[in-house]
């Protein structure tokens, strides 16, 4: 059952959310049955920002009841370092690209996109204005309108579907949902990572690094699935649900509360080739039932 | 740094039996599809059933260990019950299924120039060192092997190596004092004969790491960290090295020492309640 998803031809509806999955360290580790198994039917990148990030100091992880708290502040090799390093690698992927791009002002998202707006390899670029790891990163998606002025901002600099990841950690997500549509995004993705916090036991300080950090894994389904549920009614671009998907049949929800894609996240960790198994059994699902 | 690739995903093993050791429990489960490992490498390993559900709800991601000992189609893992992970994987009996993934990261590298090697663990860190010391072995290669616990019931871990000196920090068994002690003693005079291997507590590490710098003798540390991939994915087991901050599990979790400022910064990132 393939999928178009804003006219890109996918194998079927199962992707991976943008930083839960390295396909190049992943290469590394498992070689190339990587490519001859690969787990999703697009490869969403990890977020690329204008300059190189280190990324928060350690401890950035902290494991929660069904999922886990991570403080991991976006680092990555800057526009430069990926389009050298990286881009040329993840073009051979056996599945279309979707770069996931974050700038602390529309100037920098404007370059960010600009610079991949031309570059075959990229089939859709993500938009991240709702990181809740780095301090800034909450205030372009956690606003309607200055959502609306940065897809304004960078609509015109690119032929490419563009997809807006919302954050949870909103006010009104809908609206915000809506003011993305209104200035032009193609798609929108949701949920990223619910803010939250743990302490060390023995001092009572935060653990993290980055003192909060944000929440994934089956903790976060039924908050992603109501979110979904509610945008699927504000819009009517395709949706990217995700949050907490662990089995075909979490996907399938997603899917009857109006996304049109899947992302899984966290389970990854738990499983690298669970993308395989929720494709799979998602597909059965669907077979026999109707969305 | 020698590396073995895992099969691409997770499989189960059948657990074929639990041996105890003092504080510590050697799981063994059958591996038939799983390529031999190179010593120092690690798994992550989760219970296939019943995972989650403990302490707190939880575990939720699966933990990481280096392998004890390696046969052809089985695996051994060397746990101690200090988390809610670690509680279930140490209850595992025969009959049980793990969920496993691996082999991962990079492994030791041989001595160079012909150095003998020294082999320096602490507590549950003797794992690696332990099929570190069978394949130098059987390369015709002996090794010094110098071993630290607790106290009498941790020391029973060392019958899991062959000829260890052992230091405890209350005497009851061996050196009365740090296995640090005892490696200064082999350093002495020795320096550009030995290549140190160590794993072990973060305090160990750095002393490991302090002693070896000051008498420049090379070290390969297996360091450890909070890790909830063990394949690059989740970028949070990353330690500050001299080159900035690098992800354990897919450029470790063997360092050379001299690629670290501190070993202590190096390990903060796991807590035993995450364990």
């Amino acid at each position: 059952m393939s999928v178009d998803f804003c006219g890109i031809e996918l194998a079927h509806p199962v992707i991976n959310g943008s930083g839960t999955f390295d396909a190049i360290a992943a290469h590394r580790a498992f070689g190339d049955e990587l490519l001859e198994r690969f787990p999703f039917a697009a490869f969403v990148s990890k977020t690329v920002t204008l300059e190189p990030r280190q990324g928060n100091p350690p401890p950035r992880l902290w494991e929660v009841p069904g999922g886990l708290i991570n403080s991991i502040g976006l680092p990555n090799k800057g526009l430069r370092g990926y389009l050298e390093h990286d881009l040329p690698w993840l073009a051979g992927l056996p599945v279309p690209l979707i770069v996931n791009v974050m700038g602390f002002s529309r100037d920098e998202v404007a370059e960010l996109v600009d610079a991949f707006a031309e570059r075959a390899e990229v089939s859709a670029l993500e938009l991240n204005v709702s990181c809740p790891n780095v301090e800034t990163g909450l205030v372009m998606g956690a606003d309607p309108d200055e959502t609306a002025r940065l897809v304004d901002r960078v609509r015109s600099l690119t032929d490419k579907p563009l997809i807006v990841k919302l954050t949870p950690n909103a006010t009104d997500v809908p609206a915000v949902a809506r003011a993305a549509e209104r200035a032009g995004a193609d798609a929108v993705s949701l949920i990223n990572t619910l803010k939250g916090m743990a302490l060390d036991p023995r001092t009572g300080a935060p653990w993290l690094g980055g003192v909060t950090g944000g929440v994934s894994g089956a903790a976060v389904r039924a908050v992603a699935l109501a979110q979904v549920h509610a945008v699927a009614q504000a819009v009517d671009i395709p949706i990217i649900g995700m949050g907490g998907v662990q089995a075909g049949r979490d996907a399938l929800d997603l899917m009857r509360a109006g996304a049109a894609l899947v992302a899984v996240g966290t389970e990854s960790f738990r499983d690298p080739a669970v993308g395989l198994r929720v494709a799979s059994e998602l597909m059965e699902l669907l077979a026999k039932t109707a969305v | 740094m020698t590396r073995t690739t895992a099969p691409f995903g997770r499989r189960r093993a059948a657990v074929t039996a639990r041996e105890e050791h003092g504080a510590y429990v050697v799981i063994r489960c059958e591996d038939r599809t799983g390529p031999a490992p190179a010593p120092g490498q690690f798994y992550m390993l989760a219970a296939a059933e019943r995972w989650g559900g403990g302490e707190g709800e939880r575990p939720f991601l699966p933990r990481a260990f280096s392998v004890l000992r390696a046969r052809a189609g089985e695996l051994r893992f060397l746990i101690e019950d200090v988390g809610p992970g670690t509680k279930r994987l140490s209850e595992l009996s025969a009959g049980e299924r793990l969920a496993v993934v691996g082999p991962l990261g990079n492994g030791f590298a041989p001595p160079r120039e012909d150095r003998k090697p020294i082999l320096v663990g602490g507590g549950v860190g003797i794992a690696p060192l332990a099929i570190w010391q069978d394949e130098l072995r059987a390369g015709g290669t002996e090794s010094r092997v110098l071993l630290g616990f607790r106290d009498e019931w941790h020391a029973h871990g060392a019958a899991l190596l062959v000829d260890p000196t052992v230091a405890t920090d209350d005497g009851s068994v061996g050196h009365h004092g740090l296995v640090t002690e005892l490696l200064e003693d082999e350093l002495d005079g020795r320096a550009d004969e030995i290549e140190v291997y160590a794993c072990g507590p973060p305090p160990m590490l750095e002393a490991v790491r302090e002693l070896c710098g000051r008498h420049q003798v090379p070290a390969q540390l297996a360091l450890e960290s909070g890790m909830a991939c063990g394949f690059g994915a989740c970028f949070g087991c990353v330690v500050p090295t001299v080159d900035g901050y690098v992800r354990l599990c897919v450029d470790g979790p063997v360092l050379e020492a001299s690629r670290l400022e501190s070993a202590l910064a190096a390990t903060i990132g796991a807590h035993p309640s995450q364990h």
